[in-house]
């Protein structure tokens, strides 16, 4: 990372900005914006890529902040939950790769779509579930975002369509969703996120040949974390330069572990696709500090001395923390109270997602088909069938 | 067993019984049209009536479609509504899916469902759960669509009838419709159907005319989905059937009417829902049931269906024990004659209703 803070920004500079009125707030003594650069990209089939100079605003440096921040803790949280035996089932915690959904939703516009697979929950929140929201799913109660019946790998809000738990699978439904939207006439693009090890699905390289055939505008983002399970990028993959994989699409390698550089590859990504050029591929280095999942110490395919580097080196919460406090954008006393907050936040929800109730009964036989043409479910034993409710929006029934 | 009732076909053969014809809905004046054509029409109407539906598949658009059921489509509705695909199953099957989970109306074609085995995931996991998955939020509006079942010397991989395996899957919609009436209206409830609708169309009968009523020549005929039809009334044995084995088994109804049995021949339309009330209705009429299907035996729509009847009142209204016929439980040969021992004929349906019926 080589940082350029507003602080050790020629005086021209300065001036310029002083002049414009936006580097500092004289009451309270902090820069509105800043300017930072990046680590180079990495471009595939592209001769000009994304800036590698980029400014940030205080507002967004604290929502950044926030956002992040809350993902961490809502994964702790998650954690301690699946250790206290009241998350069941599968859970894989986000913890490490929060500058990839804060990044790349930065760019977004409300009317973007995204699709990721079965590490969901940072980006469910990011896309508009509240932390109850996430963690009810997660203790599978009645005020999850699917009420409970989805669990921890499917997670849905609006223009967010999962959380999907077979891997490879959403990326064809994320290049469905960027159709729909070259369809509609909508400017709209389409994100589709995998991981490594995902990336060696048959079916992305399927959708990569369509996607650029038809020109739909789908961003697919490989969330590279270095391991596919325990299998390592180098153990499953002849290419591991995945952002090269899409053959003729255009491919961006990003620092996942900045939240500016994301965001800025993503706002390029979404340009490149909402002007009619077809997908991007981009590639996004992260890192995932828990296991595969909540069954894997995630130790005894890498080492522990490696996770704690990452942890004292590429962070991206603390990186992010130090540059916005070096610009002088935020005070560590505020970042403080936005920790205070959260951890507050999240708290609270924990609390409520662990007391909360599970959705009644009758709810097994619920939301099978949004126009049922079975008024009966049969049960256990033909003797007593359940009727079938209606609950849910169901979004495209007209 | 004791409340079984005594048979009431001890006096069948003094009966002077009818001799009767496949029974139609308007016979004689009736256009005829062939199941290709039928789907087609269905296609096209609705293409009409909503922009939001769209052709996706291999060889639908300039094509005119592998066995011609897109014809004209293309050319008339243009690049964007029909889409001709790689060879990419999965891949086009999740692009599918997705537009539906956006909200398109997608009619996603494999040019036969053997294929379809590459893009099952795609059917069940994404299409047919994403909405009870996600408490009823996103519903998936798509129909798949193509020919099922055992073709003419394709030997096994492209003899199969996925009857089964989609119907075993709750939150799919699954229809095997026999003729072209069938087919032009189902599809149509299909299109309009705001879930997943797996519809499996048959290769043979692709090709056959067969007579359509006024009412379904008009744009606005659609067959209500989860309901069968009785194709031909009887009383002595209830014959139930779906797609080319309702063909089969009106044939075997024919040949027994002449022996003085009225057979009723029940075409199921749909597998999921399955229309178990006229089951029930015509079993308790009739007290004997054959089921006949070209897929396998093992956990397939007949055992469903003999299941169901061992479950409730039906069973008591039972004469015989219900049986299934069945293709046979092999892969499909080559071989021409073997490939004909292995699907049922109208004489096996035969057999196996006079042997119910204690009739020589």
């Amino acid at each position: 990372m080589l940082p350029s803070y507003a602080r050790s920004l020629g005086k021209k500079a300065l001036t310029q900005k002083k002049a414009l009125g936006l580097i500092s707030n004289a009451k309270n003594n902090y820069a509105t914006e800043a300017a930072f650069e990046t680590k180079p990209f990495r471009l595939h089939n592209l001769e000009q890529g994304p800036g590698t100079n980029v400014t940030l605003t205080r507002d967004d440096a604290l929502k950044f902040y926030n956002q992040m921040h809350t993902i961490r803790r809502m994964e702790t949280s998650a954690g301690n939950l699946y250790k206290e035996k009241i998350i069941r089932g599968f859970c894989h915690l986000y913890s490490g790769q929060e500058a990839v959904a804060v990044g790349i939703k930065a760019a977004l516009r409300p009317h973007d779509a995204v699709i990721t697979a079965y590490r969901a929950h940072g980006w469910s929140h990011i896309m508009g579930v509240p932390p109850l929201g996430v963690l009810a799913e997660l203790t599978g109660r009645q005020s999850g975002c699917a009420r409970g019946k989805g669990g921890s790998m499917h997670m849905y809000t609006n223009n967010f369509y999962g959380g999907n738990g077979i891997v490879g699978a959403q990326v064809p439904l994320g290049v469905g969703l960027a159709l729909a939207a070259k369809y509609k006439g909508t400017d709209g693009v389409a994100v589709a996120l995998y991981g490594d090890g995902a990336a060696n699905q048959g079916q992305v390289f399927e959708v990569y040949n369509m996607a650029k055939l038809w020109d739909l505008p789908c961003i697919f983002v490989c969330e590279n974390n270095g391991y596919g399970m325990g299998t390592s990028a180098e153990r499953a993959a002849a290419n591991t330069a995945y952002y090269t994989r899409g053959d003729v699409i255009p491919g961006i390698w990003v620092d996942g572990m900045d939240v500016l550089a994301v965001r800025e590859a993503a706002r390029f990504a979404v340009e490149h696709c909402a002007t009619g050029k077809g997908p991007v591929v981009m590639e996004a280095a992260t890192y995932r500090y828990s296991g595969h999942s909540m069954s894997d110490p995630g130790t005894s395919y890498r080492t522990r001395d490696e996770i704690q580097e990452v942890r004292q080196t590429r962070d991206p919460i603390t990186s992010f923390k130090e540059k916005i406090i070096t610009a002088n954008l935020v005070t560590a006393e505020e970042l403080k109270t936005i920790d205070t907050e959260i951890r507050s936040v999240v708290d609270e929800a924990t609390k409520k997602a662990k007391a909360d109730k599970e959705i009644a009964m009758e709810e097994l036989t619920a939301d099978i088909s949004s126009l049922p043409l079975e008024q009966y479910i049969r049960n256990i034993s033909p003797f007593d069938p359940l009727p079938h409710k209606r609950i849910g929006e169901a979004v495209n029934f007209k | 067993m004791a409340s079984i009732k005594p048979s009431s076909l001890l006096n069948l053969a003094s009966r002077t019984l009818n001799r009767r014809q496949f029974s139609f809905t308007t016979p004689a004046a009736a256009k005829q049209m062939t199941v290709r054509d039928a789907l087609n029409s269905a296609l096209d109407e609705e293409m009409t009536r909503d922009d939001r539906v769209f052709i996706i598949g291999e060889e639908v658009a300039q094509y005119d479609g592998a066995y011609k059921v897109t014809r004209g489509l293309w050319k008339k509705y243009g690049d964007k509504r029909v889409i001709d695909t790689p060879i990419t199953e999965m891949g086009f099957s999740g692009i599918a899916v997705g537009a539906a989970m956006a909200g398109l109306r997608p009619v996603c074609e494999y040019m036969t469902f053997n294929f379809a085995m590459q893009a099952i995931d795609q059917i069940i996991n994404s299409a047919g759960k994403t909405f009870y998955m996600s408490a009823g939020k996103i519903n998936c509006p798509i129909v798949f669509r193509g020919p099922n079942g055992a073709a003419a010397g394709v030997a096994a991989q492209h003899s199969q009838c996925y009857g089964a395996w989609y119907a075993h899957c709750p939150g799919l919609k699954v229809i095997s419709p026999y003729n072209a009436e069938d087919c032009k209206g189902l599809l149509k409830a299909a299109i309009r159907d705001p879930d997943p609708v797996v519809f499996l169309e048959n290769e043979i009968l692709y090709g056959v005319q067969y007579p359509m009523s006024d009412q379904a020549l008009a744009e606005d005929f659609v067959l209500p989905i989860g309901k069968a039809k009785v194709e031909r009334p009887g009383k002595h044995i209830t014959i139930v059937a779906h797609s080319r084995a309702v063909e089969t088994s009106l044939l075997a109804a024919n040949e027994l009417s002449s022996k003085g049995i009225e057979a009723e021949v029940i075409n199921l339309r749909s597998l999921r829902p399955l229309d178990f009330n006229t089951i029930t209705a015509s079993v308790a009429k009739t007290h004997h049931l054959i089921s006949v299907e070209q897929g396998w035996p093992t956990a397939g729509i007949g055992a469903e269906i003999l299941a169901r009847i061992m479950e409730t009142e039906a069973f008591f209204q039972l004469d015989q024990p219900a049986i299934r016929l069945t293709g046979v439980d092999t892969p499909m040969p080559y071989t021409k004659s073997l490939e004909s021992a292995a699907l049922p004929v109208p004489k096996d349906v035969v057999e196996a209703a006079k042997k119910l019926l204690k009739i020589k």
